[in-house]
Formats: C-alpha cells, sequence, structure tokens
C-alpha cells in the first residue's frame, strides 16, 4: 500500500511541478508565445521528462556493489543499458557521416537524408551478415565442440566461476557460449533468409500466375490461400511439425529442411496475396498488351515484363517477411520444435540458458548469456524494422 | 437495417464454411502421417495384435472419410476423444482415462482469463497513448513512442518476457515469475500470478493497437471539418478526443479485435515462458509428445478462436462505417 501512496504523492509533485514550472516560465519571459500558449499537457511532460531524466543520472552514479558485499545488479544492468545505447548512437552517426563522405553521388545523397535509427538499421545488418558470413573464421571454438568445463561464467572473472578462455562462459555441457552465439547468426539468420527466398519465389510466382492467367486458376489459388490463412501461422506451422517430426524419422532426412519447408509454405500466402494484388495493377497495362500481342510466353511475361515493375513493394515485403520468418523460426526453436541440436541457434540457446536469469541478483554476469541470445534476435528484427519503416515513409512521400 | 442483417448473416456463414474447410486441412493433414496412431501409441513394444486391437478399438479401420464426419461429430458435441498420453496411463477407455475435452476445458478457461486480464489493460493504455502520440504528433514524445513501439513490436515474445522477469520478479521481487495457478484460488492471488504474463503480452499488443490509433487519428486530421473546429477556437485534445476520435473508430475497433485474436493464439510462447497453465501450455507439450487427439482439438479451438475475432472485427467495421453498409 505504501507503494501506491508513495506514487499518489509523486504524481501530485509532478503536477505540482509543472503548473510552477509554465507559470515560472510565463513570468520569467514576459509571456513569450512559447509559455502563453503552452498547454498543461505539454509542461507535465517537460516536467516529466525532466524528472526521469534527473533520476536516471543518479541512478546511473550509484555505486555498483552494496555495503553488504552484494553487487547491485539493477545499477550494473542500468549502465549496460545507457552504454549500449550511447555507443550504437554513436555508432550509427559515424556510420551515417561516413556514408555521407565515401561512396558514388547515389548513396551519398541516400545517406543524407537518412534518420539515425535507419542508419543504425543498415549497420546493424552488414555487421551480421559478415558475422554470418564468416562464422567459422570468427569464432574460437566450433558450435558443437564440448570444452573442459561447464557452466562457466560470462566475465572472465575467476572469482565468481568465469574463465578468461570464455568471455561469455560456457554452457550447461560445456560449450563456448560466445561461438554458439556467432555460429546462431550462420545458423537462425541463414535459415530465416533462405525460407523467406522460398517463400517469395513460391509466393510470388503463384500470385503473378494467378494474376496473368486469372479465370480458375486464379479462383483455386485464392481460395486456398484463404483457409491457410484463417488458422493462425504459429499454431498451424507447430501443427505440421508434429507431422514432419515423424517424417522426418521414417524418412531419415534432417528435421530442419521440413521446417523450412513448412514455414516457407505457410508464409508463402501471405506474398501471393501481395504478388496477385500488385500484378493485377500491373497486367492490365499497355506494354503487358503489346507484350501478349507480340506472342511472347507465360514464362516472359512473368518474369520479364511483372516482376521488375512489381520490385519496389516486394522488397519492402521482403524485409518485414522476412522479420516474421526469423521470429516464427526462433520462436519454434524455443519450444523445442524448431532447429535441432548441434546446430547453434538463438532460440533454442534462450530455452537452455534461461534459468541462469534466476541468479542476476547475486551475479550480473550470469542473466548476460540468455539476455544476449534473445537480444541478438530482436536487435535484427528491430533493425530490419527500422530500415523497413524508412523506406515505406520515403516512398509513401508521407509528411504527417 | 435490413441489409446490415444480411451483409452479417453472409459473413456468418462464409465464416461457418471456412471453419468447414479448416477442419478438413486439419484432419487431413494429421492423417498423411505415416503408419498409424496405434503404432504411435505402442512406440517400440508394438506388436500386430495389439495394433490390430487398438485399431479397432479407435476405429481407425474405418475409412477415412467415416473418420472424418465421426470426429466432427465429437467436435460438435464437444466429445474430442481420448488423449494418447492419458491413454499409457490409464485402462484404456476405461473409468480411469481423461478425455480430451477434460484436458481442455480448465485450461481454456485459464487462457480465457489470461487474455481478459491483457486486454483489460493493453486496450485502454493503447488507445490514450495512440491519442496523445496524434496530439502531440512529431515532437520527442512522439518520437520516442515510435522508436519504443517499433522495437516492442519486432522482439520475440520470449526476450520481452525474460526482460520482464529479471526487473519485476528477479532484481525487484514485485510479481512471481511462474503462474502456477490451479483452480479454487482467490481472484486477487490468481491476479497477481498472471501478472506478468499479462504485461508481456500487453507489451506486445499495445505497440500495434496504439500506432494504428495514432494513424488513423492524424490520417483525418487533414479533413475541412477538423480545420472547422480549429478555427471555432476548440482546444487541440477536444478537437482530436470529440472531432476525430469517433469518426477513426472503424480502424481502430478493428485492431483491437485483430489483435486480441492474436492475444488467444499468440500467447502459446508466453505461457511456455510463465509455465501458465493454459491451452497453449497444453498444444506445445501435446505437440512434442505427439499426442495427436489433444493437438488436432487445440489447432482447432484456435482456429475458430481467430476466424470468430476476424468475424467480429469484419461485422464491426461494417457496421460502424455507412458507407461499407451500403455497397455501390
Amino acid at each position: 500500500m505504501s507503494g501506491l501512496m508513495i506514487f499518489a504523492a509523486l504524481l501530485v509533485a509532478l503536477f505540482v511541478g509543472a503548473y510552477v514550472f509554465r507559470f515560472a516560465g510565463q513570468t520569467a519571459t514576459g509571456n513569450a508565445p512559447r509559455f502563453r500558449d503552452m498547454t498543461f499537457g505539454v509542461a507535465f511532460g517537460y516536467v516529466l521528462a525532466a524528472a526521469l531524466f534527473i533520476w536516471a543520472i543518479y541512478y546511473y552514479f550509484q555505486p555498483k556493489v552494496l555495503d553488504t558485499g552484494v553487487p547491485n545488479a539493477g545499477v550494473v544492468f542500468f549502465r549496460w543499458a545507457v552504454q549500449g545505447f550511447i555507443i550504437a548512437a554513436i555508432a550509427a552517426f559515424l556510420f551515417r557521416l561516413l556514408g555521407r563522405m565515401v561512396g558514388t553521388e547515389g548513396t551519398k545523397k541516400l545517406f543524407r537524408s537518412m534518420p539515425l535509427t535507419a542508419a543504425f538499421g543498415i549497420l546493424v545488418i552488414i555487421i551480421y551478415a559478415v558475422v554470418a558470413v564468416f562464422a567459422g573464421a570468427i569464432a574460437p571454438y566450433g558450435q558443437a565442440e564440448i570444452l573442459g568445463a561447464a557452466n562457466v561464467m560470462a566475465g572472465g572473472d575467476p572469482a565468481i566461476g568465469g574463465n578468461p578462455d570464455y568471455p561469455l562462459g560456457t554452457d550447461q555441457i560445456g560449450r563456448d557460449i560466445l561461438s554458439r552465439l556467432i555460429y546462431g547468426a550462420q545458423n537462425t539468420v541463414g535459415i530465416a533468409f533462405i525460407t523467406t527466398c522460398l517463400a517469395f519465389f513460391i509466393g510470388g510466382s503463384l500470385g503473378f500466375l494467378a494474376a496473368t492467367l486469372q479465370g480458375w486458376l486464379d479462383q483455386l489459388l485464392s481460395r486456398g490461400v484463404d483457409v491457410l490463412m484463417a488458422i493462425p501461422s504459429l499454431i498451424f506451422a507447430l501443427l505440421l511439425m508434429t507431422i514432419a517430426s515423424v517424417w522426418a524419422n521414417e524418412l531419415g532426412v534432417p528435421l530442419t529442411i521440413f521446417m523450412v519447408l513448412i514455414i516457407a509454405v505457410i508464409d508463402s500466402t501471405r506474398v501471393y496475396r501481395l504478388a496477385r494484388a500488385v500484378g493485377l495493377n500491373i497486367v492490365v497495362m499497355d506494354y503487358i498488351e503489346a507484350a501478349k500481342l507480340r506472342g511472347e510466353g507465360l514464362g516472359y511475361l512473368v518474369f520479364k515484363e511483372i516482376l521488375p515493375n512489381a520490385m519496389a513493394p516486394l522488397l519492402a515485403e521482403f524485409g518485414l517477411r522476412f522479420c516474421f520468418v526469423f521470429l516464427t523460426i526462433a520462436a519454434l526453436s524455443f519450444l523445442g520444435v524448431g532447429i535441432q541440436p548441434p546446430l547453434a541457434d538463438w532460440g533454442t540457446m534462450v530455452r537452455d540458458l534461461a534459468p541462469f536469469i534466476n541468479f542476476a541478483a547475486f551475479a550480473p554476469t550470469a542473466a548476460v548469456a540468455p539476455l544476449l541470445a534473445a537480444g541478438a534476435i530482436a536487435l535484427l528484427t528491430v533493425a530490419v524494422n527500422f530500415v523497413v519503416d524508412w523506406m515505406l515513409h520515403k516512398s509513401s512521400g508521407l509528411k504527417e | 437495417m435490413s441489409s446490415l442483417l444480411r451483409i452479417i448473416l453472409q459473413r456468418l456463414g462464409l465464416g461457418l464454411v471456412t471453419l468447414f474447410v479448416v477442419s478438413i486441412v486439419i484432419f487431413v493433414a494429421v492423417n498423411l502421417l505415416p503408419g498409424d496412431f496405434a503404432e504411435a501409441i505402442l512406440g517400440q513394444g508394438a506388436t500386430p495384435e495389439s495394433v490390430a486391437k487398438i485399431r479397432e478399438d479407435l476405429g481407425l479401420d474405418q475409412p477415412l472419410i467415416v473418420r472424418y464426419f465421426e470426429w466432427l461429430m465429437g467436435m460438435l458435441t464437444f466429445d474430442l476423444g481420448t488423449s494418447f498420453a492419458q491413454l499409457n496411463f490409464a485402462n484404456f477407455g476405461g473409468a480411469g482415462s481423461v478425455t480430451v475435452a477434460e484436458q481442455i476445458a480448465p485450461r481454456l478457461s485459464n487462457t480465457m482469463f489470461l487474455a481478459t486480464v491483457t486486454a483489460c489493460i493493453a486496450v485502454p493504455l493503447a488507445v490514450t497513448l495512440g491519442i496523445l502520440a496524434a496530439l502531440y504528433r512529431n515532437t520527442a514524445f512522439d518520437k520516442a513512442a515510435n522508436m519504443f513501439t517499433l522495437s516492442s513490436i519486432s522482439s520475440p515474445e520470449f526476450f520481452m518476457a525474460y526482460i520482464l522477469i529479471l526487473f519485476l520478479a528477479v532484481l525487484n521481487p514485485i510479481f512471481p515469475s511462474l503462474s502456477n495457478i490451479f483452480d479454487g484460488m482467490p481472484f486477487s492471488e490468481r491476479l497477481e500470478k498472471s501478472m506478468l504474463p499479462a504485461l508481456t503480452l500487453t507489451l506486445v499488443v499495445t505497440a500495434h493497437m496504439m500506432r494504428m490509433t495514432r494513424a488513423a487519428i492524424i490520417n483525418l486530421l487533414a479533413s475541412p471539418y477538423i480545420e472547422m473546429a480549429r478555427l471555432k477556437g476548440l482546444s487541440p485534445m477536444r478537437v482530436i478526443v470529440k472531432h476525430a476520435l469517433p469518426n477513426a473508430l472503424a480502424p481502430i475497433i478493428n485492431v483491437i479485435a485483430l489483435n486480441l485474436a492474436y492475444l488467444i493464439t499468440g500467447v502459446v510462447v508466453v505461457e511456455v515462458v510463465f509455465v501458465y497453465p493454459g491451452i497453449g501450455q497444453l498444444f506445445v507439450d501435446s505437440v512434442k509428445i505427439r499426442d495427436i487427439p489433444v493437438v488436432q482439438a487445440c489447432c482447432l479451438i484456435f482456429a475458430a478462436a481467430y476466424i470468430l475475432l476476424n468475424l467480429t472485427a469484419d461485422i464491426l467495421s461494417i457496421v460502424s462505417n455507412p458507407r461499407l453498409r451500403h455497397p455501390k
């Protein structure tokens, strides 16, 4: 109950503060328009932001270790978060600066109008791509290599059970977490990328085909897609994975291949919808008519005439679809039916390492490994979303 | 009004047809399995005699189409069959075996409880934040909210869940990190235990609803009647709440219904993280042990909920928008 009382008192203090702030501004500036027309909500917002800022600075400089010798984990995490945010912002800023100086006139122009979030997104995507491609060269150990000690703590401090050889520690059967994180980029991102490409190939070509031919084929495909879309995708994927796991046993094919196919088919329904809608707008154009009169075949029509003209919306959709596929694969792996061991994968790592979070109050580094794996997933999807958001904003020309 | 009724009936019929086809898809998909259930139940110890016995008992020797209609009839009368996992323990078909319906019913109500709690927090929060973001558009508040919502939409649910566990259960023990809920628990305790999963889901769905509210309101701000309201000298808050919001309701209601559909189906991961005894948890467990009758039944329930809520969204947006009520 006292917590509620404190909260209410803080709220009242903020209200009073906002009123005082506006009044002080009005008298100090001789009723300048900025303060004269300020609504109470805006004043409250300023005071709230200032209060939060002051609290953040105060909290940031709290001691890392309490008097009793117990680490003050909240402060440690807060410092990491703030430092990470500042480093990310600086890196994005420098990257944008670099983009403005180096490159062709076109890319320079692109970087000049780019918001910081989009620059950050592009930077993150480039880093992930590099790590994924060169994972074998970067990672200190193999992804399935079982090393000497299990459950080594992150941080490399021997006093609390760390080991400088394994900067992020080892997991419950003694595999190096840093190496597995790096290989995870290759496996998780790589498999998601392949799946998305496959989904686009299936959905895109069927969608264009339906738009070009129309008639009964269009009806058949569209109604089929309607039915498949009526089942929630994660649920449907789980159902099909149950069946696939039996098939995989029977045929001796890795389950991961089934997973790629299943998710590609489920996601291709969404791509089909978009491709068909875009395709329908294109097939009524005169140049399609001209191509048909020239006697061009179906393949030429779809790939040489429709596809190039439908590229822009499909590319934006590719980014979003990749995020969905990536999150679905991560969720399936987290639930234990996705990418199978010994392949390193972020979703599985989160599930396996999650119990360590419960020790965070005594040893903040214990929670690092599971949160890094989950954070790696989040960071990539956030980055892709930032870039797609910017692209959509730019192409739609929306200002408000 | 009769045309409205006709449209609603039309949509309802369409929804029923969809559900019927979905049930066929689920049934056929499951029956594509190599071998059959009898071997799956018996596992390593299958002898030809015992397989034949179970096939007969489960009616697996019937043709596919007969079995499908029997299953469908069972579904309609809430007789969902017997779970394989329970078969191993209890005497098959005897008094001790637990039916799928008995297994699902309490968990379904738990999931509904979680979804209701989440909706009660998320919907008012999202609409308020959306109105504020529209009111203070293009300010620091709007940009911060935009960045925050974009991040929370794109993060996986379990990331959000573990962050919340870290801060609200481990570092500051406010809520329990395990939601072990059982029957006969007092309401307040039940609420406290399901708080963390509800907050996680709130974070995931609020972002989407809030962005939609903001976009729907901002879309209207260029219209002449808003200009008029401004010229009359109304305050920005009043312009938005009294003039813009009622006309923006259709898309907002639509997105709320869609997010509720997501709540019922997307709880799977969150329930697993918090060990919440809901239907999502049951579904994942059954998937892992290949308990086909349970998987089938859960799948159909999820699909039905999803279709129903999408249907509601459809109908509500038609009801709230006169232009859709009178198609040309």
